[in-house]
């Protein structure tokens, strides 16, 4: 090292020591942030920490991450033994949950007045309130829209996404393709209830066929009636009857679509992030099709972010700061630009330049009417109707003994739970 | 310390002993002993994971013996045992006997047998997954495809999807089960052999009146070994079927995934803790069973 080299190098360690040690003046606060990993979310994250920080001095935000197998487990480790985060992230079905573990306190009521919440963001946060206050709010909500291949439908012809079911049939039979020893080889339209279908057909495609999946606030099953079983043969019958799809075709539909293997796709407005990152593939999104009457329907969900009950004090006091940002229009803002999930806020995601974006516009059209269904279990009741599919694919079970058997497991599931 | 001086050489020598032993032993009561004794009180309760427990009585027992999925993954977890531990070892002998007589590449192969073994589960089983699937991505289809052939279900279907994920799981292990075998081939005294061809005893005859019985010892700890292993299934299940994990229907569901689905999908921890009793009553009972065979010997 050359004389000048060293001298710098000494001048530039004493002026970051004196930075280092001449700062803390001002009383510093640290609070954790817990949510799990998904690369757009953690993204997104650490922009709106960086702009936390940077309006709110003194108030540091560590954010940590877990795949996602693991996060309940750590959560519910880490809390009551007073470590763990003090906002935490969770999804909007464990609300009860972690209310009755008392792992998160109510937020504020001069901080988050519940009527001005019920004035500002879509209908469906009204299941984050409890008693006089809000529980946990959402950044943004998600709903499902049409994906479609835009160079598959300039090749066969078809000017546009469908509007209606029948069209989506029809444009399906247009898309799909054989070989020669009959396998399919590209599906007009994905079909797989392990990813987003079953949301499509408990929330869209039985409403959509006359029915009401469920009543009493989804604790009791009710697609088991000719809507439920008009719903199911539809859906089924885009397999057996129609050939337009296959299921496990390319062991998950999205691959499918994103290969290019699929012309249309049901999916959230989570997976554009990924899709926008994929090579060669050209897409549009349409709203979801709408039945012979005009009716349409859709699913939303969203995942909320908590005050755990670990924050006390002055931790408290910046965790609430936290969380008024992390709701705040700008932060829904970015989070729509960076994760490409919904602004919680008609106020924010309703914009005309939200509105009419070729990419947002279905998804955000869709949540002025969509429901959101109250889970008690997701995986366990996403199973139930992964089962009641297969019952009638591969062991040829009638779709009526099929829902029968189906709307039975959950109603159990369902009467468990609440029972507790 | 004037304790310690004044105790006899051979007190001593058991202080010294105990001193070496406290670390295994502070080790397995902490590690093994409290969770095995807390997961039976667990399987007595109700817990979610978040909530306090509650007590529940015999009724998590009562609910596994009523439900229908258990049996289900009962009986696969027996065929996975029935199917994959002879397959297994009629294989493996076959391999390790020929392999013997071979001199040309000897080690070249004896590596590529082994290599699976060392390969990770997980990497293998997506890789077989893979191979697994329909037209246009699947290997296997593809070149039945090829030929004209339909294509077969390996994994969505509820008669084929089991053996399909047995299969690699049947091949991973080969490897280890061979060099046990060559290991206990090469321990037979040639002289019997020597006295055998002096006899003028067909090649056979050899096979089963010397080679087979001597292995004994070989076999029953392979027999013990992979059927702790198959009972135990559950990487290559999980992995090849994570979108409807032990499906299509519960197919391929062995007891280890329905502990787990039950535990850290449904958190009814005190149900999959009863599931774990159970399971770690067959463990015991099967192998107790084939301690006493070995004993017999």
């Amino acid at each position: 090292m050359s004389l000048k080299s060293m001298k710098s190098f000494v001048f530039g360690a004493a002026t970051s020591a004196a930075l280092l040690f001449g700062a803390p003046a001002r009383a510093e606060v640290e609070i954790e942030y817990w949510q799990y990993f998904f690369d757009a979310r953690v993204t997104a994250m650490e922009q709106l920490i960086g702009n936390f920080e940077a309006a709110n001095p003194g108030i540091t935000v560590k954010m940590t991450h877990f795949p996602y197998a693991d996060y309940r487990t750590k959560v519910a480790a880490a809390i009551p033994a007073g470590e763990g985060p003090d906002v935490v992230q969770l999804f909007y079905g464990w609300l009860n949950d972690y209310v009755a573990a008392e792992l998160i306190q109510p937020l504020p009521v001069d901080a988050f007045p519940p009527a001005r919440i019920e004035a500002e963001f879509f209908p469906m946060v009204a299941a984050m309130r409890e008693g006089d206050s809000y529980w946990a709010l959402p950044t943004a909500v998600r709903s499902l829209a049409l994906f479609y291949n835009t160079r598959l439908f300039d090749e066969a012809g078809i000017d546009g996404p469908p509007e209606t079911l029948d069209e989506m049939v029809e444009i399906a039979k247009k898309l799909t393709k054989v070989d020669g020893a009959g396998n399919i080889t590209q599906v007009g339209i994905t079909a797989g209830m392990t990813a987003q279908d079953h949301h499509w057909w408990r929330e869209v495609l039985v409403r959509q066929m006359g029915g009401e999946p469920y009543l009493n606030d989804y604790q009791t099953v009710n697609y088991n009636s000719d809507a439920g079983i008009r719903a199911l043969e539809f859906y089924t019958g885009l397999a057996t009857d129609h050939k337009v799809t296959a299921f496990g075709f390319m062991d998950e539909p999205q691959a499918a679509f994103k290969a290019g293997r699929a012309g249309m796709h049901i999916d959230g407005s989570f997976r554009i992030g990924s899709l926008d990152k994929t090579r060669g593939l050209k897409w549009g999104v349409a709203e979801l099709p709408a039945n012979a009457d005009g009716e349409r329907f859709n699913y939303s969900s969203y995942w909320v972010n908590a005050i755990t009950t670990k924050a006390k004090g002055e931790k408290y006091d910046a965790a609430v700061k936290f969380m008024e940002y992390v709701t705040s229009d700008e932060a829904m803002q970015i989070w729509l630009d960076v994760v490409g999930e919904l602004p919680a806020k008609p106020s924010v995601g309703l914009t005309d330049a939200n509105a009419m974006n070729p990419v947002f516009g279905p998804f955000i059209k869709g949540l002025a009417y969509a429901n959101t269904t109250k889970f008690a279990n997701e995986s366990g009741q996403r199973q139930i109707l992964v089962d009641m599919v297969e019952r009638m694919t591969l062991e040829g079970q009638s779709a009526a003994d099929s829902i029968a058997v189906a709307a039975e497991a959950e109603q159990k599931l369902l009467d468990e739970y609440y029972a507790k | 310390m004037k304790f310690y001086r004044n105790l006899t050489i051979k007190q001593k020598q058991i202080v010294w002993a105990w001193g070496f032993l406290a670390l295994p032993v502070l080790f397995y009561s902490v590690i093994r002993f409290y969770p095995t004794g807390n997961a039976m009180l667990i399987s007595f309760q109700d817990w979610n994971l978040l909530g306090s427990r509650t007590w529940a009585g015999w009724d998590n027992y009562t609910k596994l013996w009523h439900d229908p999925v258990f049996w289900k993954v009962f009986a696969n977890t027996f065929i996975y045992l029935l199917l994959g531990t002879p397959i297994s070892l009629v294989i493996s002998f076959v391999i390790a006997y020929n392999l013997d007589k071979l001199r040309f590449m000897h080690g070249f192969l004896r590596m590529l047998y082994f290599l699976p073994f060392m390969t990770s589960a997980v990497a293998m089983a997506w890789v077989w997954r893979w191979f697994y699937q329909p037209v246009p991505i699947g290997l296997f289809n593809n070149v039945l495809a090829s030929l004209g052939i339909p294509q077969i279900e390996f994994l969505r279907s509820t008669t084929n999807a089991l053996p399909s994920v047995l299969a690699p799981a049947v091949w991973a292990g080969l490897g280890f089960q061979i060099i046990i075998f060559m290991a206990g081939l090469r321990a037979i005294p040639r002289s019997y052999y020597e006295a055998a061809r002096i006899d003028g005893v067909s090649t056979w005859t050899v096979l089963f009146e010397i080679t087979i019985p001597l292995l004994k010892p070989t076999i029953v700890f392979i027999v013990v070994f992979s059927s702790i292993g198959f009972l135990r299934i559950f990487d290559h299940v999980f992995n090849m079927t994570t979108q409807d994990p032990g499906g299509p229907l519960n197919a391929t569901k062995p007891l280890v995934l329905m502990i787990y689905d039950t535990a850290f999908t449904g958190f009814d921890m005190g149900y999959a803790a009863a599931q774990t009793v159970v399971l770690f009553l067959i463990l015991l009972l099967v192998s107790l069973i084939q301690l006493r065979i070995l004993r017999d010997r």
